[in-house]
């Protein structure tokens, strides 16, 4: 069975990849999205921080011996406590300015991180061997599938979904929704909203690394691997719909499917379909396919 | 007639006479200015960057910072891999400047571009890094060298030595810009001439974040040989997710511009017998691995051929400034053509009239991990390839200067 002139389990196979692809960018997005919501800042160190979270798993490897699943918890935790040291020190001055210093600073953080990385490692990469339970493929008929890649789908929904549930459905949640909403007032309840704030950062930075755990074993370890997909992550963020939770995370997944299918088609295009989607979207949607006016 | 024995006999009697060299015009504001235009800090930089920095530096101390007494300064650029980007940066360093030469480029597009420029403010380009053979075809000038190694030559070592071994359905994963494109041409060339055939191509964009998708579609194709017509961290991944996938069970990789330095970065595991053409290695000789140690001790890692390349760039010129006493470009050009090189780069290169440098290529296989006495112990050599059999003959050349 042919769709397009092209064979139907090429298409799934690609399907498949696409997926494992758009889990990065929800975790990804998601993180932003978070940050966003809070703390009105554009965190342009986004993909640093992910590269950043990709290196400690390695160097706790290399360095300390410590496998791959206590990376997948030490990581995220350290970068996390990174993220917090720069929330407290720089970005907690810019949240009563406009949108594009918080830009700037981020950006300016983010060649900073990745420069100190190039400088010392080199942009070819470090080798990091998937954990032992999770290698070889499984034959699904249509394609071998890496076991590793179905363990990337799977997690990144759970950790997305989970997310998704603490904000939308939970006392804490209700708090930070609280807090985006009006601080002053959440304050006056006797809700700490610069604490939450702090968090939070902490949290999307957190998931930033915990994508780059892994991502570890997928590709190389290299300095350029975050601003490698960062761009391609703010366009989902657009076309999400700025701050909007599950609006990142669908969007992710959709426009890993959707790259992964145009690879098929016309591979020449596939870094440049998410873009042409976004100013679709744009033209139609300014807030996003999820957002909402304001 | 009358005309041309004239000509003969003038460019005889300058060769010949040192001193008629000198006469003409003398050294441009007093300094020879070298510079080095390169990924600083993109997917190439560990294939150039500051090691051919290094490289260029070393080159200048060999010559105590001076040439006839004239100050040599090195300026380098980060050219991102952009053809506007390089452009505009040749453009600024001849005209104001002061810049004679620019070497490294690691780009085929930016190559291009700057090969131009170059053309038009008569100066010097010496192109050790990027590898489209467009630079000694069609877009050939009188002002450029291609140093090192060209599609044509990587392509005929590869091609040539894979088909031998019965790899004759090729397919293509080509990184979509001038280079790619012009491996993949002279590879397939070279697999049809052999009597292999191409079965398909998938091109993806410079430095993709993600192989699997093409690797997949490569799968699917059932060729025997999976051609890599792509470099540096492009060839790193997709041998990496070809691994990953199973790919290497059942087909086979051919990397068709791999660097030392690839290799050292994904270990010889997945890349154990993959053969490569380089221009140089590090374990060459006793020469070789004199100069790699002094580079080794600068930068604590082992130089690709494109840095060693650099270094010969780099020397050739300041001989042909040394010897002329000039740094006009057309004087250096022609001392050039004459005065066949030597350094540890290579022996007896000969500089062509389409500008093309010939010099002996080498055939590697990737050891086992076995076999490797250590970090950056990775090949053994297959074959040399002799420089009048390494690069497209002249009589296939594109290239309007080529009298035929």
């Amino acid at each position: 069975m042919e769709i397009f002139g092209k064979p139907l389990p090429a298409l799934l196979g690609q399907l498949l990849l696409g997926l494992v692809n758009g889990s990065f960018y929800a975790i990804l997005s998601l993180g932003l999205a978070v940050i966003f919501g809070l703390l009105n800042i554009i965190n342009f160190a986004h993909g640093a921080l992910y590269m950043a979270g990709a290196f400690v798993a390695w160097m706790s490897l290399t360095y300390f011996n410590i496998n791959y699943w206590w990376a997948l918890l030490l990581a995220p935790l350290i970068v996390g406590a990174f993220g917090i040291v720069i929330e407290r020190v720089l970005l907690q001055w810019l949240y009563q300015l406009d949108h594009l210093y918080g830009l700037l600073l981020t950006f300016g953080l983010a060649l900073i991180i990745e420069g100190v990385f190039r400088y010392y490692y080199g942009v070819s990469g470090q080798p990091y061997t998937p954990p032992e339970a999770l290698t070889g493929a499984t034959d699904l008929g249509f394609m071998t599938l890496p076991n590793y890649r179905a363990w990337v789908v799977l997690v990144s929904v759970l950790v997305c979904l989970a997310t998704w549930f603490v904000i939308e459905r939970t006392r804490l949640g209700a708090y930070l929704r609280a807090g985006t909403e009006n601080p002053k007032l959440t304050q006056a309840f006797g809700i700490n909203v610069p604490l939450m704030v702090t968090l939070t950062y902490g949290f999307g930075v957190a998931l930033a690394a915990f994508a780059g755990v892994l991502a570890a074993p997928l590709t190389q370890v290299s300095p350029l691997m975050g601003s490698n997909l960062i761009v391609v992550v703010f366009a989902v963020v657009v076309i999400g719909g700025m701050g909007s939770i599950l609006g990142s995370i669908f969007t992710g997944l959709g426009l890993g499917v959707i790259e992964g299918f145009t690879k098929v088609f016309y591979p020449e295009a596939s870094n440049t379909v998410v873009f042409v989607i976004m100013a679709l979207v744009l033209l139609v949607r300014p807030a996003g396919l999820f957002g909402r006016e304001r | 007639m009358y005309e041309k024995c004239m000509a003969g006999l003038m460019a005889g009697a300058m060769m010949l006479s040192p001193s008629l060299w000198a006469q003409q015009k003398k050294i441009s504001d007093d300094v020879v200015r070298i510079g080095v235009l390169t990924d600083m800090s993109g997917l190439y930089s560990d294939i150039g960057g500051q090691g051919s920095v290094t490289a260029a530096q070393m080159a200048i101390d060999d010559f105590g910072g001076k040439v006839l007494g004239k100050k040599i300064e090195l300026t380098s650029a980060d050219h991102q891999n952009k053809a506007d980007v390089a452009a505009q940066k040749a453009r600024e360093w001849y005209d104001t400047g002061g810049v004679d030469m620019i070497t490294d480029m690691l780009n085929s597009a930016a190559a291009l571009a700057v090969a131009k420029v170059t053309a038009e403010k008569k100066r010097i380009l010496i192109d050790t890094g990027a590898a489209s053979t467009r630079l000694t075809n069609e877009d050939c000038t009188p002002y450029t060298i291609h140093h090192s190694y060209d599609t044509y030559a990587l392509a005929n070592g590869t091609g040539n030595a894979v088909v031998k071994q019965g790899g004759d359905t090729w397919f293509f994963l080509t990184a979509d810009y001038a280079f790619g494109h012009s491996l993949e041409k002279d590879t397939s060339d070279v697999v049809k001439a052999s009597g292999g055939k191409v079965l398909g191509a998938v091109r993806h964009p410079l430095a993709a974040s993600d192989f699997s998708s093409f690797l997949l579609q490569a799968q699917a194709s059932k060729a025997k040989i999976i051609g890599l017509a792509n470099a540096g961290g492009d060839t790193i991944n997709s041998i990496k997710a070809a691994n990953e996938f199973g790919l290497t069970k059942t087909q086979t990789l051919a990397g068709l511009l791999v660097f030392v330095t690839d290799i050292h970065s994904l270990t010889l595991v997945p890349t154990q017998g993959m053969y490569v053409t380089e221009a140089w290695y590090w374990d060459l000789n006793d020469e070789t691995r004199k100069w790699s140690k002094r580079y080794f001790d600068k930068m604590k890692k082992m130089p690709s051929m494109n840095q060693a390349g650099v270094y010969s760039a780099v020397t050739m010129y300041l001989n042909a400034v040394k010897a002329t006493g000039s740094d006009d470009a057309d004087t250096v050009m022609a001392w050039l053509k004459a005065h066949p090189q030597s350094d540890m780069f290579g022996k007896n290169m000969k500089l062509r009239e389409d500008g093309r440098l010939v010099h002996d290529m080498y055939l590697f296989q990737v050891k086992k991990p076995q076999e490797s006495k250590g970090p950056w112990d990775y090949y053994h050599l297959r074959e040399v390839i002799p420089a009048d059999k390494a690069f497209q003959p002249l009589s296939l050349s594109r290239c309007p200067l080529v009298k035929k």
